[in-house]
């Protein structure tokens, strides 16, 4: 593996007054429940350990509170940290001065915002453009350039309408095209579809995946529902009370949940559309026998389908159109369940 | 035999009492006690005079009476009067040139390019007819009655020091909103400003500079009408989405691309409400500053109350009034519009 694009060690976040005091206490082992009653402080995150590798998408999960936003700001130093470092393109952000950080916001890292935050008094196309304005380039030129990006997230003819004249949904394409006019190698969306309604988030989600097919950006991406973690993940981070409780391949988790809090998460989740044959196949040469070829990144819903609900059948699972496992209907049934935390783990796919 | 005689006595003070001299010249009430040739009135507990400089004095002549203190005070004033004139009068001489050659500009248009003059600024600010049509009417209304040139001179006041007072309110604003010790200062002097009667600044106002220099009116009616434009810019500015500002920043805008970027334009709306604001009140204060030479529609006004003619008071208040819509109108039109374009 390449070295990570983005990389935070040992990261500690306290919010009060005496930060450093707290920090001892922490290190120490003092929970955050105990921290704020003892000493006023919020433990907003500790000991986190994350390397996002580029041309991928992290997912940080988490529920209300548990750090997320706090997470994210880091990682452009819209809050400083406690303690702990965080490595970009193998520089160290936080010995930054002010020159050096603002070249970073304005050619590294571009952001997408839960609640859009867009200029109200500029129209589309000049908010898309902002980037190009901050860094002082020709904006006549920016602009002609993203008018290609607004047609891109499906606002073609709306260059000159104000953000208040859009729905949330077409706020937040204008959101994405503001951050893709940037042309920054990183995007950190923070609850990007959050404020959207279900359909418009699942075309949204869409909609981002189409863009990174192509554009292969390191993205950050927060969110506090699972499905969408599942279906955008490529390393998927559990964050619980500013703690990573678990983190890795997405499937991996949701197979071997390694913690009651995480296991709570997964047990809502339809697994039959998120699992793929990949994760539950048995590795094999194939079996010319089988009743059908799959691929290894079909879900198990489709799978479920072909079969017509017979139990009996075996698939032979290809990827690149070469045979690599097999799939048993009766096998697949068993990976419908639920899982339980630790204890019995099963076998690793 | 006075009150508190008994109390230096006791103190033994009386020596030092003593050493003050000769108490200074006579009360009011003395002198009156004197003339109606009554004694002072026998003193007892019950009908105990408050211990108060004055009555103190006349027990024990070290102490100062109410008198010497105010004269203290003026002396005081009267003592810093020179170097306070001497900061004061070059940094403000400006504001005498612009209110003269402002008058004197308002006063040499004719008419008819004057009108047109307001009719168009009455459309740039508000891009409506009807309110063009309402400035029009205005004009022509106070120009057939004559009173066209005393309420281009209050115009001309009006205008200028709206002007200085955004320039000054702005920045003042701006700097309170990034600031919360600024701020915290700042917010009781302009609490001042707005509760102190006129009358009450206007008296050192006269000491500092002559009556016959335009920026003594001037500085009076900015200190006044200064106030809410510098609360609003301080408010607007607080007031702008943080997320909008968070934006700003994580797309790294300096803060000086945020300022003129992000935050006045935000905050313009209120902004423009305390431009409003500031037009109304030094239109309210340029008619009390006619006590003190500013010319136009309050000295009609004064003139009809010190010669008790009723309907020269009485309509050239009605023109003021007329002028007070005129000018909240137009303002209040663009801020409408402002606001329209800042819909979220
Ligand atoms: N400025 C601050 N001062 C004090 N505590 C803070 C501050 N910002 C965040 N916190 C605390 O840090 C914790 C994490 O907050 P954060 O906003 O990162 O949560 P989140 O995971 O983004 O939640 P949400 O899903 O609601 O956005 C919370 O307990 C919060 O109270
Ligand atoms: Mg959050």
């Amino acid at each position: 593996m390449s070295d990570p694009k983005i990389s935070i060690r040992n990261l500690y976040k306290i919010f009060g007054d005496a930060p450093e005091d707290a920090l001892t206490h922490v290190k120490n082992g003092m929970g955050k429940p105990e921290l704020l009653e003892k000493h006023g402080h919020v433990l907003g995150l500790q000991d986190i350990n994350v390397d996002m590798q580029a041309g991928e998408i992290t997912v940080i999960m988490g529920l209300s509170g548990s750090g997320k936003s706090t997470l994210i700001r880091h990682l452009n130093r819209l809050i400083e940290p406690t303690d702990g470092e965080v490595v970009v393109n193998g520089e160290d952000v936080l010995a930054y001065d002010e020159d050096q950080l603002r070249g970073l916001r304005r050619n590294i890292m571009s952001m997408v915002f839960q609640k859009f935050a867009l200029l109200p008094h500029k129209t589309v196309l000049q908010n898309t453009s902002m980037s190009a304005g901050i860094r002082g380039e020709n904006v006549a030129e920016a602009e002609k350039r993203n008018r290609g990006w607004l047609d891109r997230v499906g606002l073609a003819g709306y260059e000159d309408h104000y953000p208040h004249q859009l729905s949330g949904g077409m706020q937040q394409r204008v959101g994405i095209a503001r951050a893709l006019g940037s042309d920054s190698e990183i995007m950190l969306m923070d609850e990007a579809f959050s404020a959207l309604d279900p359909l418009i988030r699942t075309d949204m989600q869409d909609l981002l995946l189409e863009l990174q097919k192509e554009l292969h950006k390191t993205i950050v991406f927060i969110t506090h529902d699972l499905d969408e973690a599942l279906k955008l993940a490529d390393h998927l981070v559990i964050l619980k009370d500013g703690r990573v409780v678990q983190q890795g391949d997405p499937q991996h988790i949701l197979l071997n949940p390694s913690d009651p809090y995480i296991e709570e998460f997964v047990s809502d989740i339809n697994c039959a559309r998120v699992l793929r044959c990949c994760s539950v196949m048995t590795r094999n040469d194939g079996n010319p026998e089988a009743d059908g070829v799959i691929d290894v990144n079909d879900n198990l819903e489709s799978v479920i389908t072909l079969s017509g609900g017979d139990t009996s059948k075996t698939y032979q699972v290809n990827e690149d159109g070469a045979p690599v496992g097999t799939l048993a209907m009766k096998d697949l049934m068993v990976w419908l369940v639920p899982r339980v935390a630790s204890g019995e783990v099963k076998p690793d796919a | 035999m006075a009150f508190y005689d008994g109390v230096f006595n006791a103190l033994g003070l009386r020596d030092w009492c003593d050493a003050g001299g000769d108490g200074g010249p006579l009360t009011m009430a003395e002198l009156l006690a004197q003339a109606n040739n009554t004694d002072v009135e026998e003193a007892s507990f019950w009908n105990m005079p408050f211990p108060s400089l004055d009555n103190l004095n006349d027990a024990c002549a070290s102490f100062g009476r109410s008198r010497d203190m105010t004269d203290a005070v003026e002396n005081g004033f009267l003592a810093i009067k020179g170097a306070l004139k001497a900061v004061l009068d070059p940094i403000t001489q400006p504001l005498s040139w612009a209110l003269d050659g402002s008058m004197a500009l308002f006063e040499a248009t004719p008419w008819y390019i004057l009108i047109s003059l307001m009719m168009a600024l009455a459309y740039y600010a508000s891009r409506s007819w009807k309110i063009v049509g309402m400035v029009a009417a205005t004009f022509l209304f106070m120009a057939f009655i004559d009173h066209y040139l005393a309420a281009v001179q209050t115009l001309s006041i009006i205008f200028v020091c709206t002007t200085v007072s955004v320039l000054i309110g702005v920045p003042v604003g701006i700097l309170m909103s990034k600031n919360d010790t600024t701020q915290r200062f700042a917010v009781p002097v302009l609490d001042m400003l707005q509760t102190l009667p006129t009358f009450v600044y206007l008296v050192p106002l006269i000491y500092l500079f002559s009556v016959t220099e335009s920026k003594l009116y001037g500085i009076a009616i900015i200190l006044y009408a200064v106030v809410p434009i510098i609360r609003l810019t301080d408010l607007g500015i607080r007031l702008v989405d943080q997320d909008v500002v968070e934006a700003a920043d994580a797309f790294g805008m300096s803060s000086r691309q945020k300022l003129l970027g992000v935050e006045i334009p935000l905050a313009l709306p209120n902004i423009m409400a305390g431009l409003n604001q500031t037009i109304m009140m030094s239109l309210a204060m340029v008619v009390i500053a006619s006590l003190v030479s500013a010319p136009g529609l309050g000295v009609l006004v004064l003139s009809g109350i010190r010669s008790l003619e009723l309907g020269v008071g009485l309509v050239s208040g009605f023109c003021i009034v007329l002028l007070a819509i005129m000018l909240d109108r137009v303002s209040k039109a663009a801020l409408e519009r402002v606001n329209v374009s800042h819909k979220r």
